[in-house]
């Protein structure tokens, strides 16, 4: 029997070196780097291109609905479930949000927050048998992936709908005004991203500090100013970019409060942390007193709504909806949570990385077009690296 | 006599750790050989090296097998020399059939074509062997678990076995089944077999072991030859823990109260077999500061009257009042039990009992969020306070609260799974074999704990199979059998013998 008493059990800390410390979190790092070497990639054979700010609003228009779904995808797949029919939603609600302002007269504003109901009832419905009836996820979303692409046809008759009122493009195609009156140059997007800069700093710094009060394994100061000037560089940089074209789009600013929102949620909230026990084990967590049918079905819930605001982004986007929106997105979403670290089995994933890997999808896209790649080898070359990265993420795991 | 095994100088070391430290152990033609250790010393690390799990040039030091220095490259290799290892977890597929199971990868079958009545007769020959009476036809799914061990073991004779390992064999069997098994690695010694068995369980040890070889910490101790003396559980403690146990449960001087729990004629079905009462009629009361055991054998129905108890989360068609402090309490779902301070810690600790992938902080906290968050958000730090002041009580052995439960030890995994019961402040906690698969080091601080919370004045109710420890620890004990209570023993009259009496005597009706 062991007879050291409890303080002595307490491992002290040592110093960790910067190299120690980022191969022991190889895996937090690893996603993040990945992004920036395909950047740095596509930068150099697409000669500047890429990050040309006309391209980089491009990059963020073409990939907010992805990230947006991203983030209600993590949170199904933690769970330990899929879902197979957002991509038939964000068409179906795009179709509603059409019929509704152009044939039948609704305002943008109930419109939009109608669509978004209604998305929460398409992700309810599918969730009720789910969570209560225990059909498995696939075979209820497959469904539900077959009924809203076929209700998208009947809603719209095969037809394409648009355009839009001004107000609700601007959804997509907006930019946040600036309101210092730079000629040319849009100041707010700056202060916007030096103002998050300054937010992000602060509550790494506090977060910091206090786990420095509880002893708590940090990263190495010097690696963790490292990591918050490299970041901060890139906001400012990025805004900076963006602040010479048009500003910041108002898509952009809506991903970035959702993106968060639902880091918060997963990090630190009792919601978050039950879902990731539920996905984890779900007999046990119901036995610690959680409702886990009522969270499943919320989980779908909250995809529901997601993807109903991604279809008025994609929408507003195309400035008119059309029978064949949304084909194929579930396959973008699922991939980029999976490329993001989450694991097939649940109770694994993170916010940071569904995002990172829906933007390597994306920049892989917008790189591979602008070489002139068709659409034939990206697809190829697409599912190639989906392959590559969770392969690499189960060997890492192994280790 | 010969030794058909000899393991000499086996070092295995893994990342940051020396699992095996320079042990040897030599086992001779025909013997039962026990190997017995804390949990952590090393016995299935060793059984791994031996069955080629771990491949030659992993590991350090030699392994002479029939006169022979073997280097096993995968069990493949073992087992074609008659080394067959029968883990702990049972490996079998259980949605086939006993003859299925028993061929499975080995099967009867010529070109490729399976031939079923040489599968079936030869099933047959083998279940007629370990004394199982059952068709091959069998579903596994519909054996208990006494059951598919003997299937087990029958796919071990079926590959000619000559060095049998069996990994805690006894741990999930009941007395009789037990014996059993026991029984039949008799006859397979008078049969010329060998045997390596691991085991808690001493007393079995020393009914059925020529020798034992005690590891400690990923060394060998000493080796026990049976033959010589009678070597008695003291003596083998001793090698275990390296001191002698004077005593196996610790002292407590019990304060008991007043009567805090009642449950009034609490009746519960089967969740498919609705016609099937599976909990008949129990009452029972537990006092202030009261530990009270519940005995049975397996299948008895103490696990599913404790879950349907609590929360529903076992059966349908259930019945029955339920009183705290006197009130009539709602324990409809698990939400309402525990905040009604009811507490039920599993017997499953894996399957039931921890979220593997996630660390002790976050295990600890579970079933009691609330007490670490504001608002729905959970304040870091003081979560991070929770689980360390438990981690420091509980003597959890691990580098810090962010390990993972997959990785702790039984005996670890289970104080991770006390400390969320104990951190949701429970009046009545519910222990369903709380020592399951731990070692005695282990255990004997399980059972301080629990003395522990009696003294608190909460009120303890503790189902175990092992009737010792339920002697050793209780007030009072009941009995249950086929889903009734059927007496109730003040430990001042209770005895093993008293207890298998009234189950033989009820059995009988």
């Amino acid at each position: 029997m062991d007879t050291r008493t409890a303080d002595e059990l307490h491992v002290s800390q040592p110093k960790t070196s910067w190299m120690e410390f980022i191969k022991s979190h190889f895996r937090d790092y690893g996603m993040l780097l990945s992004l920036l070497a395909i950047m740095l990639f596509f930068q150099m054979v697409t000669n500047g291109t890429l990050l040309r700010p006309l391209n980089l609003t491009n990059l963020v228009l073409q990939n907010s609905y992805i990230v947006i779904m991203a983030l209600g995808m993590l949170l199904v797949i933690v769970a330990g479930h899929i879902d197979l029919s957002v991509g038939s939603i964000v068409g179906f609600v795009g179709g509603l949000a059409a019929m509704m302002m152009v044939r039948w007269g609704f305002d943008p504003v109930t419109t939009t927050i109608a669509c978004l109901i209604v998305g929460g009832l398409i992700g309810a419905a599918q969730g009720y048998w789910v969570a209560y009836f225990k059909v498995p996820s696939f075979i209820v979303t497959l469904a539900g992936m077959l009924v809203f692409k076929g209700l998208t046809l009947a809603l719209l008759g095969g037809m394409s709908v648009g355009p839009f009122p001004v107000v609700f493009q601007r959804l997509s195609s907006g930019f946040i005004p600036d309101v210092f009156g730079g000629q040319g140059f849009n100041y707010t997007a700056l202060f916007l991203g030096m103002a998050s800069v300054a937010a992000i700093i602060y509550f790494s710094f506090r977060s910091r500090a206090n786990q420095l009060k509880h002893a708590v394994e940090t990263a190495p100061f010097g690696l963790f100013l490292f990591k918050n000037g490299l970041l901060a560089v890139l906001v400012i940089a990025f805004c900076y970019l963006m602040a010479t074209y048009r500003g910041l789009p108002n898509v952009l600013v809506i991903m970035a409060v959702l993106i968060a929102l639902y880091a918060f949620v997963t990090n630190r909230t009792t919601i978050g942390r039950r879902v990731y026990a539920l996905g984890g084990n779900e007999k046990a967590a119901k036995l610690s007193g959680i409702k886990t049918e009522r969270l499943t079905f919320l989980t779908f819930v909250n995809m529901g709504v997601l993807a109903g605001l991604a279809g008025l982004i994609f929408a507003a986007r195309l400035n008119t909806a059309t029978p064949k929106a949304g084909l194929g997105f579930e396959l973008d979403v699922i991939a980029a949570v999976f490329i993001g670290g989450a694991s097939a089995t649940g109770g694994v994933g993170k916010v940071t990385g569904a995002v990172i890997g829906a933007f390597i999808m994306g920049v892989m896209n917008n790189g591979m077009s602008i070489l002139g790649i068709g659409i034939d080898y990206q697809q190829v070359i697409k599912g190639l690296v989906l392959l590559a990265a969770v392969s690499l993420d189960v060997y890492n795991r192994k280790k | 006599m010969n030794a058909i095994l000899e393991m000499r100088g086996i070092s295995k070391t893994f990342p940051g750790v020396k699992a095996l430290d320079n042990v040897n152990i030599t086992v001779k033609a025909g013997e039962i050989h026990a190997l017995v250790g804390e949990n952590g010393a090393g016995k299935s690390t060793l059984m791994k090296v031996l069955s080629g799990v771990y491949p030659h040039g992993s590991y350090s030091g030699s392994i002479i097998y029939e006169g022979a220095e073997r280097r096993f490259k995968g069990i493949a290799d073992s087992e074609a020399l008659g080394i067959i290892i029968i883990h702990q977890e049972l490996a079998l597929v259980p949605l086939l059939s006993i003859a299925e199971n028993i061929f499975l990868g080995n099967e009867q079958a010529k070109y490729g074509v399976i031939d079923w009545s040489l599968a079936f007769s030869r099933t047959k020959e083998l279940l007629k062997v370990v004394g199982l009476n059952e068709s091959p036809e069998t579903l596994v799914t519909n054996l208990g678990v006494g059951k598919q061990q003997l299937v087990e073991i029958a796919k071990a004779l079926s590959k000619k076995v000559k060095l049998l390992i069996l990994d805690e064999p006894t741990a999930s069997l009941n007395e009789k089944d037990s014996d059993a098994l026991l029984n039949l690695l008799l006859q397979f010694k008078a049969q010329g077999i060998s045997s390596i068995l691991i085991s808690h369980k001493l007393n079995e040890i020393s009914k059925v072991a020529d020798a034992i070889t005690v590891l400690r910490d990923g060394g060998t101790v000493e080796t026990l030859d049976c033959r010589i003396e009678a070597v008695s559980e003291d003596r083998i403690i001793r090698g275990m823990v390296g001191r002698t146990m004077e005593d196996r449960y610790p002292k407590r001087d019990p304060k008991i109260g007043e009567t805090i729990f009642q449950v009034e004629n609490w009746s519960a079905y089967h969740p498919i077999h609705t016609h099937v009462q599976v909990v008949k009629d129990v009452s029972l009361n537990i006092r202030r500061g009261e530990i009270v055991g519940i005995a049975g054998l397996m299948g008895a129905g103490r696990t599913e009257f404790a879950m349907s108890l609590f929360g529903r989360s076992y059966g349908q068609n259930i019945s029955g009042r339920v009183t705290l402090h006197g009130h009539e309490i709602d324990v409809s779902t698990v939400e309402k039990a525990v905040s009604n301070r009811i507490a039920y810690a599993t017997e499953d600790r894996k399957t039931y009992g921890l979220v593997l992938a996630e660390d002790i902080r976050k295990n600890v906290t579970l079933a009691n969020l609330e007490g670490v968050s504001k608002s729905f958000v959970i304040d870091d730090m003081q979560e991070l306070a929770v689980a360390n002041d438990y981690r420091a009580r509980m003597r959890i052995r691990s580098p810090s609260v962010f390990q993972e439960a997959v990785n702790l030890s039984g005996g670890n995994q289970q104080k991770v799974v006390l400390s969320k019961w104990l951190f949701s402040d429970p009046e009545i906690l519910i222990l369903d074999e709380p020592t399951r698969g731990i070692d005695v080091g282990a255990k004997y601080e399980i059972y301080t704990i629990i003395n522990r919370l009696a003294d608190a004045g909460k009120g303890v109710l503790m189902i175990s199979s092992e009737m010792p420890e339920l002697l050793g620890m209780c007030d009072r004990i009941y009995v249950m059998n086929e889903g009734s209570l059927i007496a109730e023993f003040d430990i001042a009259e209770a005895s093993q013998e008293k207890i298998m009496h009234a189950i033989v005597k009820s059995g009988r009706r």
